[in-house]
């Protein structure tokens, strides 16, 4: 991958998305502009350390569009074309049977060509540019066709078919198959593959748009530093070193040139700063678990004595466990033969007993009501940054009324544009801070954690409360000056609180409840019952 | 279409000299995608004297797809599905692996040389797969078995369901005419 250098690529990211504090208009400052010094905060000093000019969230990638991936291969194949010495179109069938590892391909065909020609289906034999050919006394081996004049084909291995019969198998692989690299001749026990030049030469335009789809998509597909961008209708593809292994240090959050933004490492939205496992756990975990929790935390209680969780569906507050058939009372959680003779009316608040049932039911809660508490503000997060969305078109309204009504020009008007990304920026950032705290076992780290996200939350819900008023408003130059100036904080903000879980993260110096790597055992970390109460 | 040409060939061959102890014969002489197969079981194995009906169907785009082959006898065979589907697993037959140019007689062939050497890691019934490799006994007494129940006597297409919209109810007719040209 060196010859890569010269082509169209957006080289790193954030830039789009971290304008630098007062200077709003300019979109593409990036990383270069932004300045840590203007404001001394204790909490940076961390990061002074790092590589200059270089966050510690941030990580490099570049997009490629699809005629960056075609030159790519065209690249590929042309060294591999000059170096061993084989046609163009060899070098692209054995390219794609090595899985483009142009190194493994030239090393094992120094070593023993015929094998590595064979295995990839090729072999060797006469070459020359394929064509159809009319051939006096030919019959169609599939179509039994045998006129005057039929054409017909035939790749390097002489097994010749009419041109009706090689074109209909074509078709069929590449649109119902979805076939391109690995099309073996029609012969039966012939496992030579069809090139790129003689499918050229027999297919329509259209199939051979197709083809060239598909090959490009192996391509992508066969590399694991490529993935592609998975917003719809986005054909362009994402290049990151990050590997898989490294999912536990790193939060790999690319940006397309369509500028969608996705974890790099499961192709989800932009969901810094919780990595990929947290990430999957937490979903499952919602999905499973955020109504039913909801369910059982408004209506139902647990046996004092084996913590069974109890609806109480009618009848009188004498309770009888199912499971252990503890007696208690709904009430007061105490025990029922405390209760004497005061059968329906519970008023024995003080009994130790019911202190005591109380209190562990209180515990047993406790968890129930920490996942709601992170769910709730997680999902309000996300309602929110819905929300914003709407409020991002609106913006755009809101601009072209303010450059009528206030005569302002178009740039002058770009700070909404920059107010609405950072708010969905930000909420984005929050709601996953959310699910990342959840996982977090309480330490000095967290509380510096929750200060950020707390910090964060503040302003960017004064960012939006001041987002939401009327254009007349807004137009007043004194709102103006205070959004933007709300904007690069929210930004700062965001910048600061990834910058310290990004760093934690990548020094293994975060404590989570739970496992980070390898299996999750089955109804998740803290599924109803209590991690925590038992910690 | 160009495939009727073909398909009439391969049906001339087949019927005229088809593969080792099998004979060929439309279900229904208007319809030729629809074959029926008589097969003797080959001697040596545990199906020696039995009769094995094969239906061959061919698909509208043959020989683009490939031919779907089921057994309209009951078989126990480690490959073939233990019920009336009689749905075999043959490697050839596999929708991406399927070569235009692979001939009816080399799928027959193959279906023919199936009963003689079974492929128990590749199975359709592992059960039976199991026994063949661990109790070889065991499973020939019971593929015995199951030419003593079903593979004798006149042989019929009938009992697989499905049999194309080409009328498989005159099937036993067929059948008759096809034992007559061997």
């Amino acid at each position: 991958m060196d010859s890569e250098d010269d082509f169209m690529s957006a080289v790193s990211s954030e830039d789009d998305i971290l304008p630098d504090d007062s200077d709003n208009d300019d979109m593409s400052g990036g990383e270069d502009d932004f300045d840590f010094d203007d404001e001394p905060d204790p909490d940076l000093g961390i990061q002074k350390d790092a590589p200059p000019k270089k966050v510690a969230y941030d990580i490099s990638f570049k997009v490629y569009q699809p005629s960056d991936i075609q030159k790519q291969q065209d690249d590929l194949i042309n060294e591999v074309n000059m170096i061993l010495d084989i046609s163009k179109e060899e070098a692209a069938i054995l390219l794609r049977y090595f899985r483009w590892n142009k190194e493994r391909l030239i090393e094992d065909y120094m070593d023993k060509p015929l094998k590595v020609l064979e295995a990839a289906g090729l072999f060797q034999a006469a070459a020359g540019p394929p064509k159809l050919e009319i051939i006096p006394g030919f019959v169609c081996d599939i179509c039994c066709e045998e006129e005057e004049g039929l054409q017909s084909f035939s790749i390097k291995c002489g097994h010749r078919y009419c041109v009706d019969c090689y074109r209909h198998y074509l078709s069929q692989k590449i649109q119902e198959e979805g076939e391109a690299a690995r099309i073996q001749c029609p012969a039966d026990g012939c496992n030579l593959i069809i090139d790129a030049r003689s499918l050229d030469i027999l297919v329509t335009p259209e199939l051979t748009e197709r083809y060239h789809q598909l090959l490009n998509r192996t391509y992508v597909e066969d590399k694991d530093t490529l993935k592609w961008c998975p917003a719809p209708d986005c054909q362009n593809a994402v290049e990151c070193g990050v590997k898989k292994k490294d999912l536990d240090k790193v939060v790999p959050t690319v940006s397309c040139l369509c500028s969608h933004r996705f974890c790099f490492g499961c192709i989800l939205n932009d969901h810094q700063p919780a990595p990929c496992e947290l990430v999957k756990r937490w979903l499952k975990k919602c999905a499973d678990d955020s109504e039913t929790a909801n369910w059982i935390s408004a209506n139902t209680k647990e046996c004092p004595k084996c913590n069974s969780t109890i609806e109480k569906n009618g009848g009188c507050n004498h309770m009888t466990c199912r499971k252990c058939k503890h007696e208690f009372c709904w009430m007061c959680m105490g025990l029922w033969s405390e209760h004497g003779t005061s059968w329906y009316s519970c008023n024995r608040f003080e009994e130790k007993s019911g202190l005591d049932a109380r209190d562990a039911q209180a515990k047993s809660r406790v968890s129930l009501e920490r996942y709601l508490h992170y769910y709730n503000r997680y999902a309000n997060h996300e309602q929110s940054a819905r929300l914003d969305k709407d409020i991002y078109h609106k913006t755009e309204k809101k601009m072209v009324q303010l450059q009528k009504e206030s005569g302002m020009s178009w740039i002058e008007v770009q700070y909404l544009n920059s107010a609405s990304q950072a708010l969905q920026t930000c909420r984005q950032t929050l709601m996953w801070t959310y699910a990342f705290a959840f996982y977090l076992a309480r330490n000095n780290q967290t509380e510096i954690f929750e200060e950020n996200q707390k910090d964060l939350e503040m302003a960017v819900e004064g960012l939006s409360g001041m987002f939401e008023q009327p254009v007349v408003e807004l137009a007043k130059s004194n709102l103006k000056v205070e959004i933007m100036d709300k904007t690069a904080y929210c930004n700062k903000r965001r910048v600061i609180l990834l910058e310290d879980t990004a760093h934690n993260l990548a020094e293994g110096r975060w404590i989570f409840n739970v496992e980070l790597t390898g299996v999750m055992p089955s109804g998740g970390p803290s599924s109803n019952s209590n991690s925590n109460s038992r910690r | 279409m160009a495939s009727q040409k073909r398909m009439a060939r391969e049906l001339a061959q087949c019927t005229a000299t088809p593969p080792d102890g099998m004979t060929v014969a439309l279900a229904n002489d208007s319809d030729i995608h629809n074959w029926h197969i008589t097969l003797d079981g080959p001697a040596g194995t545990a199906y020696a004297g039995g009769k094995f009906g094969i239906i061959l169907r061919l698909p509208d785009d043959y020989p683009f797809k490939p031919p779907v082959v089921t057994f309209a006898t009951r078989i126990y065979h480690p490959n073939v599905t233990n019920d009336n589907a009689g749905s075999i697993c043959l490697g050839m037959l596999k929708p991406d692996a399927w070569k235009p140019a692979t001939k009816l007689f080399a799928v027959l062939a193959a279906v023919r040389q199936l009963l003689e050497e079974p492929q128990p890691d590749d199975p359709l019934e592992t059960r039976i797969a199991d026994e063949y490799r661990q109790d070889r006994k065991e499973f020939e007494k019971n593929a015995r078995a199951y030419v003593l129940r079903y593979a004798k006597g006149p042989v019929k297409f009938d009992a697989a369901p499905a049999a194309g919209a080409g009328g498989g109810k005159e099937s036993s007719g067929a059948s008759g005419g096809a034992s007559g040209s061997s």
